[in-house]
């Protein structure tokens, strides 16, 4: 076996992951002139070892075609993608697939993303066939230690995925990523399809599993709340673009882009003092067409503080507007 | 339920919180079926009603609004006729009033250029805009009632706060009662006076909203509001997530359906029922422990 259950340590300096200028452009239609869905548009942002990065949007902001395309399941349509100080989008055949040896993906939904005609084991085995590492004992052995470690008893191992149950089958996607030793773990919406006294069991058990194996997470979910407790910095998208990053507190306690703020004014809350003081921000109309999106600040034909002409015509570069908090609006804080 | 009040129902799947709205509607999918007790609608009773007593009911008395508003329309009929339909099938009003009726009912729901977007077909409307027009459907009769069974569970949160605005205005202006049926604490919290929590097909804890979610006294509530992050959290607390599964409602646990998983049970939890009884001045709980019982060092040891 050719790396143990362990923290596979990575003497490094600066960062994990660091995308510059990020694209990805969907062709859609046919014929001449075919439109593009720009789902992703000039993204840059550095994720740090060890940290959690939370990354929130409403459906459609492409928050998930970025994590695919950080795990390079697409293309990038240009830009850079950097993993462990090394071009992810100019690697081809096998180097690319050492690559993906450290960094995994958990899917939303457990019931589609794992393989129903194969037992437990077999699919937490198959990476590790996959990478030819091991011979069929010891990767029977490392499946049941990262069953353990997830919270899967490992006599469980012949059985099929029907057997489990939701939150079950999202450890054994968890068990699945793990049992590489990746550094980067993509979550795209891990607990969204889950019932509500089960997601917390998910959220801890990655906490847990995160500490326990120097983990990088980059967290993808609608669920501003679950976002806030699980990530050290959080940032939100909107149309293709990132609007605002910062520290989990301040993009919480003090957001300085508007859509971020309306977004954070909409979740309700269970406790009634807050609830009775919180003041909903309604946006007008709908999201806009990522096809045409709006020039300028693309969030200005919807924003409640957006000032003509300059909103429409120039568009607010990502800028530090405070330590360690960078947001792209004309007027930051003002509302 | 008063008229014009508002009531939550909250619980997981499974919970029997759709069960329980379907049962309003006597519309219990087969081979399921109403066994006992009564459902009281004005004095009179839904499930001895006859079938054509029943058609006169359902939508003009108590309407529904689903979780996925793209399946409960036809995807191939204006949306404006759908509506008029809705009040067609009803004797509340004429051929011509329906007509007229469906502008400004969408005008009420705040769809932006109702008389235009009444001739679209759903496809052309956004799933928030969809939601609306369900709701203007629902409405379309002037129902004593609507029940919405996880309303904005499929929209993003900005048009989840719109629609939660939106209800909330209708049972102001039209004081159309209001049930609400959400696995999320917090949605209930923003519409609704009173709360139902239901476990296993039971109603475990009932009362006023603010009181059971300041002071839960069933385990269950205590243990589902904190295992939920609260965008208001101010540290990083751990959250509580409850042991196990909720249970296989063909194969119930003895006893309290709770106690597998509950952390406070007691001897006499596994073996008896407990019975829904009144714990404070209008709040009822379903337990031999109470969580006023359990002190706070007990509470945090479970955290």
């Amino acid at each position: 076996m050719s790396q143990p259950l362990a923290v596979v340590p990575t003497h490094r300096d600066g960062p994990l992951v660091s995308l510059k200028d990020v694209v990805k452009h969907f062709p859609t239609g046919g014929g001449f002139g075919r439109a593009v869905v720009r789902a992703v548009d000039g993204v840059s942002f550095d994720i740090a070892h060890g940290e959690t990065l939370g990354l929130v949007g409403e459906s459609g902001c492409g928050k998930s075609t970025l994590g695919r395309v950080i795990m390079q399941l697409h293309p990038a349509t240009s830009g850079s993608i950097k993993f462990e100080d090394r071009e992810l989008t100019t690697m081809r055949g096998n180097e690319l697939r050492q690559a993906r040896q450290r960094m995994q993906i958990i899917f939303q939904d457990p019931y589609a993303s794992l393989n129903p005609r194969m037992t437990v084991g077999d699919i937490i085995a198959e990476p590790l066939k996959n990478f030819r590492l091991g011979n069929r004992r010891e990767r029977e052995k490392k499946v049941q230690q990262v069953m353990k470690v997830c919270g899967l008893n490992p006599d469980f191992a012949n059985r099929y995925p029907h057997e489990f149950s939701g939150g079950q089958r999202q450890r054994i996607g968890i068990a699945r990523a793990l049992v590489l030793t990746p550094s980067l773990v993509v979550c795209d919406e891990p607990i969204s399809a889950l019932d509500v006294s089960i997601q917390a069991q998910i959220v801890n058990l990655l906490e847990d599993l995160q500490a326990e194996f120097k983990l990088t997470y980059l967290f993808i979910a609608h669920d501003l709340s679950v976002v806030r407790h699980v990530s050290d910095r959080v940032a939100v998208m909107y149309l293709g673009k990132i609007v605002e990053i910062a520290t989990s507190k301040d993009v919480y306690d003090t957001p300085l882009h508007p859509y971020t703020k309306v977004l954070l004014s909409s979740i309700p809350s269970a406790n009634a003092e807050i609830e009775a003081h919180r003041q909903p921000i309604l946006l007008k109309g709908e999201i806009p067409s990522p096809i045409n999106p709006p020039s300028g600040c693309r969030f200005h034909t919807r924003c409640p503080i957006a000032q003509l002409p300059i909103c429409a015509e120039v568009e607010p570069p990502l800028e530090m507007k405070a330590s360690g908090h960078v947001a792209a609006c004309h007027f930051a804080g003002k509302l | 339920m008063e008229p014009g009040e508002t009531l939550g129902i909250v619980g997981e799947s499974g919970s029997g919180k759709s069960m329980t709205a379907l049962s309003i509607l006597n519309l219990v999918p087969e081979p399921g079926k109403i066994t006992g007790g009564q459902i009281l609608f004005k004095n009179r009773d839904v499930v001895s009603m006859t079938d054509g007593e029943l058609l006169e009911y359902r939508g003009s008395d108590v309407a529904m609004i689903f979780q996925d508003p793209m399946t409960s329309m036809n995807p191939v009929l204006r949306v404006g006729f759908q509506i008029e339909e809705a009040m067609r099938a009803h004797a509340r009003f004429d051929k011509q009033q329906a007509k007229d009726r469906v502008v400004p009912l969408l005008q009420r729901v705040r769809i932006p250029s109702p008389k235009e977007r009444a001739r679209d077909f759903p496809h052309q409307f956004s799933g928030g805009m969809r939601q609306r027009a369900m709701i203007a459907m629902g409405l379309s009769n002037e129902p004593s009632l609507l029940i919405a069974d996880e309303p904005t569970t499929a929209l993003d949160v900005t048009v989840q706060a719109q629609i939660l605005e939106l209800l909330k205005d209708l049972n102001r202006e039209l004081k159309t009662a209001i049930i609400l049926i959400s696995h999320n604490v917090a949605v209930i919290s923003s519409l609704c006076e009173r709360v139902m929590v239901m476990y296993a097909g039971r109603v475990v804890e009932e009362g006023p909203t603010r009181k059971v979610f300041d002071h839960p006294e069933h385990p269950y509530t205590w243990s589902l509001l904190r295992s939920v992050p609260r965008v208001d959290e101010r540290r990083h607390e751990r959250l509580i997530s409850i042991q196990g599964m909720p249970p296989d409602l063909a194969r119930l646990p003895s006893g309290c359906k709770f106690h597998p998983r509950c952390p406070f049970k007691v001897e006499r939890c596994a073996r008896e029922e407990p019975p829904l009884e009144e714990v404070s001045p209008g709040q009822d709980a379903r337990c031999w422990v109470l969580m006023s019982n359990v002190t706070k060092e007990a509470q945090a040891l479970k955290t």
